[in-house]
């Protein structure tokens, strides 16, 4: 049995420390995956659950039929089994990432404590009652033993205790919390998956926008709104960057069908606010101070910045805002992006754009970024492979059998 | 040699500070943030840039609500200047709590005396014209560096020249100093006494001090303050309650309150009897649509948007601020002055961050 930490600031919210086991499981154990049949199946009957896209998003992977999909790309004759105890620290504003890394782990085979954001959000206890009620039915005895979820502050001492036990640690949260983290030493075999600060871009043939009917379009920019607006543009994977591929005239009007589309969207669907509005012009005040290839700004109401680049300057993309402005810029050859792809890439959205295009642009160009690349829509669908790591194979390790 | 935005700017200094009715005024500003703007284009590099994004053209003219406007939060990450470096007398810094980005201005020589005299001007119409015995409701340690400003020091600086006798009523540890104010209220005992501080420290050091003390001063003052409701706001002490507060610590009956900000220093607006902000001629205020940025009527809040005639030295005659206000009229207040009156009703509510990367990471 492993010893796990009690601390006066230590609050243990789902599974109890005194009967904690730190063994693994093969990945996607049979139990394991009944658990999330029934989850999903719970979540989706509950009618709250209607009312958070998010939760539902959730629900909706760890549905029988997924689980049972993703399993069949795992199954490839090695034998494989958790690490053991995965320690994973949570971001504070995405509700629903930690039941996404708990779930990822626990299909790995792992054992888990959860450290759960300190910041209250109805999506969070919603979830944490759900499983905890789940956990203490049969037959989920044993996985109800395999995990714990925690609240505490900023104590360093906890994170340490955490960290002395883990096998694995699951860091998201961007640079900073990945450097704090990092400070208390874990066993030596243990490894750490960090989830840095990364930044996402979309790629959109302009001809392609040109050519679609009204009905397509709208249904393309949806997508792509869903893409760029449901986490304030501020996720790791939402579009801050659209490249237009094509010629300048092209890409002037397929620019404006595009963004006037988008715009109605935006109306009817995002609600802009005064201090994000305030935030966008201070942006555009720091790039027309700081850089030398902006060639015009278009911002009608606020609700859409297009802030339109001669060139690329190196750290475009690390230049944030969020709540909608976007840089704009046109090539009609990709391989003129290419010097400015650094490791802090990591999705790209495309329309308008072939596989074969694309699979030369990212072999013949030696970049050190982009982990993703999926068609506009697919940038929030979180997965098994995420950020450059498959995290089924790097949560367990491998038995060598002959 | 003086610029012809110069000779204006002193003429109006010489003029009554609440008595153009705002037909005239919008006249008189269209012409003269124009040309400001333009001086500003050719000065300051950093301004030029910007104000062609935003949309300026430097031939031309532009109605007041055209103007470019920067946010405030522009000055805490770069130094803007319209003058030389060797030029700046004084650089004013915003009250920043440690760790946070302060705002930095630049005064040149005529900048700087624009201020003081507009904030004598617009003072004079609420005091009257004689100088008072001064108190100071904070601690001399405020005032350190003569060329490094505060804003709770340049508008202590800037107070102390309304007034006569200037004494600070707190020792370094913010305590009230009876012997001096004992001393002081002694030797001005048939003056009406003015009052001088920020708005929280008078309601901490001041009120809330004299009620542990079991204290109670009777004095015929007239107390100003500014610098701002949040930390009031946060424990639910409004404009009625202050008054009240300080009528019966310090049985103050005249109590008036000012908004403005260390970006447009001197040109600050004062709270009269009908208990409502006015506009002076040095500066007034446009009401913007917090998400759209469009103007505004009378009766509809939103952000705040200032614009004086005063900042030549550094690019700060249109400014957005973060506050949310209200005009209330203009013309036709009760209490005889002319110009636009508002109401501030606070600041913008903070950004609930989403995103994927911790805001609090390292707290």
């Amino acid at each position: 049995m492993l010893m796990l930490p009690s601390d006066d600031n230590l609050k243990y919210v789902i599974g109890d420390p005194a009967f904690f086991s730190g063994r693994p499981l093969r990945p996607f154990d049979t139990v394991v995956r009944t658990f999330l049949a029934r989850l999903s199946k719970r979540l989706i009957a509950d009618a709250a659950t209607r009312s958070m896209p998010d939760v539902m998003s959730f629900a909706w992977w760890c549905r029988k039929s997924n689980i049972e999909q993703q399993a069949l790309i795992y199954d490839d004759n090695i034998l494989r089994i958790g690490r053991g105890l995965v320690f994973h620290v949570t971001p504070t504003n995405v509700p629903v990432n930690f039941a996404f890394s708990w779930v990822f782990s626990l299909l790995a085979g792992n054992a888990n404590v959860v450290r759960l954001p300190n910041r209250r959000f109805p999506q969070i206890e919603f979830l944490v009652q759900h499983i905890k009620r789940l956990l203490d039915e049969e037959p989920f005895g044993h996985i109800s033993r395999m995990n714990v979820f925690v609240i505490y502050g900023h104590e360093d001492r906890i994170n340490a205790a955490f960290s002395a036990i883990a096998d694995a640690r699951v860091l998201w949260g961007g640079d900073a919390t990945i450097h704090t983290i990092r400070k208390f030493p874990q066993p030596a075999r243990s490894v750490d998956i960090c989830f840095a600060n990364r930044y996402s871009f979309c790629i959109l043939g302009a001809a392609q926008i040109i050519a679609l009917e009204q009905s397509n379009l709208d249904r393309l920019v949806s997508r792509f709104f869903n893409d760029a607006y449901i986490m304030d543009q501020n996720a790791c994977s939402s579009p801050r960057m659209v490249v237009w591929y094509g010629d300048k005239s092209q890409a002037e009007q397929a620019g404006d069908r595009f963004w006037a589309t988008l715009r109605t969207i935006v109306e009817g669907r995002y609600e802009l606010t005064a201090i994000s509005s305030v935030d966008k012009l201070m942006q555009a005040c720091r790039d027309a101070i700081e850089l030398d290839c902006l060639s015009e700004m278009r911002r009608g109401d606020n609700r859409i910045y297009r802030i339109r680049l001669d060139s690329l300057p190196e750290d475009i993309i690390q230049r944030h805002c969020g709540s909608g402005y976007f840089y704009e810029y046109t090539t009609h050859n990709l391989d003129q992006i290419a010097p400015i792809i650094t490791s802090s890439f990591q999705t790209l959205t495309y329309y308008g754009v072939s596989r074969e295009e694309l699979t030369s642009f990212v072999s013949k160009n030696q970049i050190s970024g982009i982990d993703r690349i999926v068609p506009v829509g697919e940038a929030m669908d979180i997965g098994l492979v995420w950020d450059g790591y498959d995290l089924i194979r790097t949560l367990s390790r491998v038995c060598d059998i002959h | 040699m003086k610029t012809r935005t110069t000779v204006v700017v002193e003429e109006l200094l010489a003029t009554p500070p609440f008595g153009m009715e705002s037909g005239e005024k919008r006249g008189l500003y269209a012409q003269e943030l124009s040309d400001l703007t333009l001086h500003h284009y050719h000065c300051c590099p950093e301004y030029r840039r910007l104000s062609c994004l935003l949309g300026y053209t430097p031939d031309a003219r532009m109605a007041v609500e055209e103007i470019p406007f920067i946010p405030v939060r522009l000055f805490k990450e770069y130094d803007l200047l319209s003058v030389g470096k060797q030029d700046i007398i004084k650089t004013m810094t915003s009250s920043g709590t440690s760790g946070q980005a302060v705002s930095r201005i630049y005064l040149d020589k005529t900048t700087a005396a624009y201020q003081t005299k507009a904030l004598v001007r617009i003072v004079s119409s609420f005091i009257g014209n004689k100088r008072l015995p001064l108190l100071i409701v904070d601690s001399p340690s405020v005032i350190k560096s003569r060329a490094l400003f505060s804003a709770r020091g340049a508008g202590i600086l800037g107070f102390s020249m309304l007034g006569r006798d200037a004494t600070y009523m707190l020792d370094e540890n913010n305590q009230i100093d009876f012997a001096r104010l004992d001393a002081f209220l002694e030797k001005h005992r048939s003056s009406r006494i003015l009052f001088f501080g920020f708005t929280f420290i008078i309601w901490e050091y001041l009120c809330q001090a004299l009620r542990r003390e079991g204290r109670r001063l009777e004095i015929d003052g007239i107390l100003i303050h500014g610098g701002g409701w949040k930390q009031l706001t946060s424990i639910a002490v409004d404009n009625a309650t202050f008054k009240k507060e300080l009528r019966e610590t310090c049985g103050i009956q005249s109590v008036c309150n000012y908004y403005g900000m260390v970006e447009q220093t001197g040109s600050i607006f004062m709270e009269c009897s009908q208990g409502v902000l006015h506009a002076s001629l040095y500066s007034d205020l446009i009401i913007r649509d917090p998400v759209t940025f469009s103007v505004l009527p009378v009766g509809q809040p939103g952000l705040v948007q200032l614009v004086s005639l005063l900042p030549s030295s550094y690019p700060g005659h249109s400014i957005l601020t973060e506050d949310i206000g209200e005009i209330l009229g203009e013309d036709d207040c009760p209490c005889g002055r002319k110009g636009r009156y508002f109401r501030i009703h606070g600041r913008v509510k903070n950004a609930e961050v989403r995103g994927c990367s911790d805001v609090d990471a390292t707290q």
